[in-house]
């Protein structure tokens, strides 16, 4: 990322700007913020009974 | 850019997290499974003395139920209804699974922030991540909530997980203030943004205890926080190292 010259098609050789990496990093962090969500918050009864020994382990409150 | 995130933070956490479910076998899960024994003994002497004073006349129906309930909660010493996994490899590999996710989520979070910081990273740059990792989603919000185990008397859960992403959100901003912050006032904050959630104090329930020896207690919470500080280190480290793989070594 720190090399200037990444080919890509749309931005080209020009400097990155903030909204190259602040959209595509906030939507990843979204998508990692629902996986956590569904492993160690999710209330729904399947849900934590499956990830039950991993919300345990891992500290997050359970029951 | 957003693929190239996304590819970081699922090849790090899908590592990390399966090496998290091999790290839990080595302790956390045989405690986990000794705690439900006590649950399970815990639950059934207050069946027993219910039954007996069922008389005749109630309603039959309703016995059944109850004791449909009551044997559905026990099949392994859960007291949630519902399905869950049988004991043995489909209880594991959903513990896997959920390890996964989980792992897959924090390396994503890692792998945007470093993608923000817009610098190159390696396997020990990510070192330090993951120790931040640590600090800011285990050990601030262990500290007023420490890893329980099942049958460990707790407030409301959703009032515990409200504290929890306070105290981890609270670590998360002093440990950035105090690293990028330039002025004194901003490491004050930061010593205040750590401190007011553990001053507030965690939610506790009415009565403390649980079913299981507190030596079990005190087991669990080492043995969980060593198997925490192995995956964070591992995943901080894989992140930084796919970060770079993907993103700088061009």
């Amino acid at each position: 990322m720190s090399a200037p010259n990444v080919p890509t098609s749309h931005i080209g050789t020009a400097p990155r700007t903030l909204k190259d990496t602040l959209l595509p990093a906030l939507a990843a962090a979204g998508l990692g913020i629902v996986l956590l969500f569904g492993a160690g918050f999710a209330p729904m009864e399947a849900l934590h009974n499956a990830a039950h020994d991993s919300r345990h382990s891992a500290g997050f409150p359970c029951h | 850019m957003f693929s190239r995130i996304v590819a970081t933070g699922a090849a790090a956490g899908i590592v990390a997290g399966l090496l998290l479910t091999g790290v839990q076998h080595l302790q956390v899960t045989e405690i986990i499974r000794t705690a439900e024994t006590y649950e399970v003994a815990a639950e059934a002497k207050p069946v027993a003395a219910h039954t007996h004073t069922h008389t005749h006349e109630q309603a039959h129906e309703h016995e059944h139920a109850h004791e449909d309930a009551h044997k559905d909660g026990h099949k392994d010493g859960h007291k949630h209804g519902g399905w869950q996994p049988e004991p043995g490899f489909e209880r594991t590999a959903f513990t896997a699974l959920a390890d996964v996710s989980m792992a897959v989520g924090y390396a994503l979070l890692l792998s945007a922030v470093l993608t923000l910081r817009g610098k190159d990273s390696n396997w020990r740059q990510g070192l330090l991540w993951g120790a931040a990792g640590y600090a800011v989603f285990f050990i601030a919000p262990s500290l007023g909530l420490p890893p329980e185990l099942p049958g460990t008397q707790a407030a409301p859960v959703v009032a515990r997980q409200a504290w929890w992403l306070c105290a981890a959100g609270g670590m998360a901003a002093a440990l950035a203030l105090l690293v990028w912050g330039r002025h004194w006032s901003l490491k004050v904050l930061a010593v205040v943004l750590l401190a007011v959630p553990h001053l507030v104090g965690a939610p506790q329930p009415a009565v403390h205890g649980g079913v299981a020896p507190p030596e079990l207690a005190r087991a669990f919470i080492v043995a969980s926080a060593l198997a925490n500080a192995a995956f964070w280190l591992a995943l901080g480290a894989l992140t930084g190292h796919f970060h770079h793989r993907f993103n700088g070594a061009r």
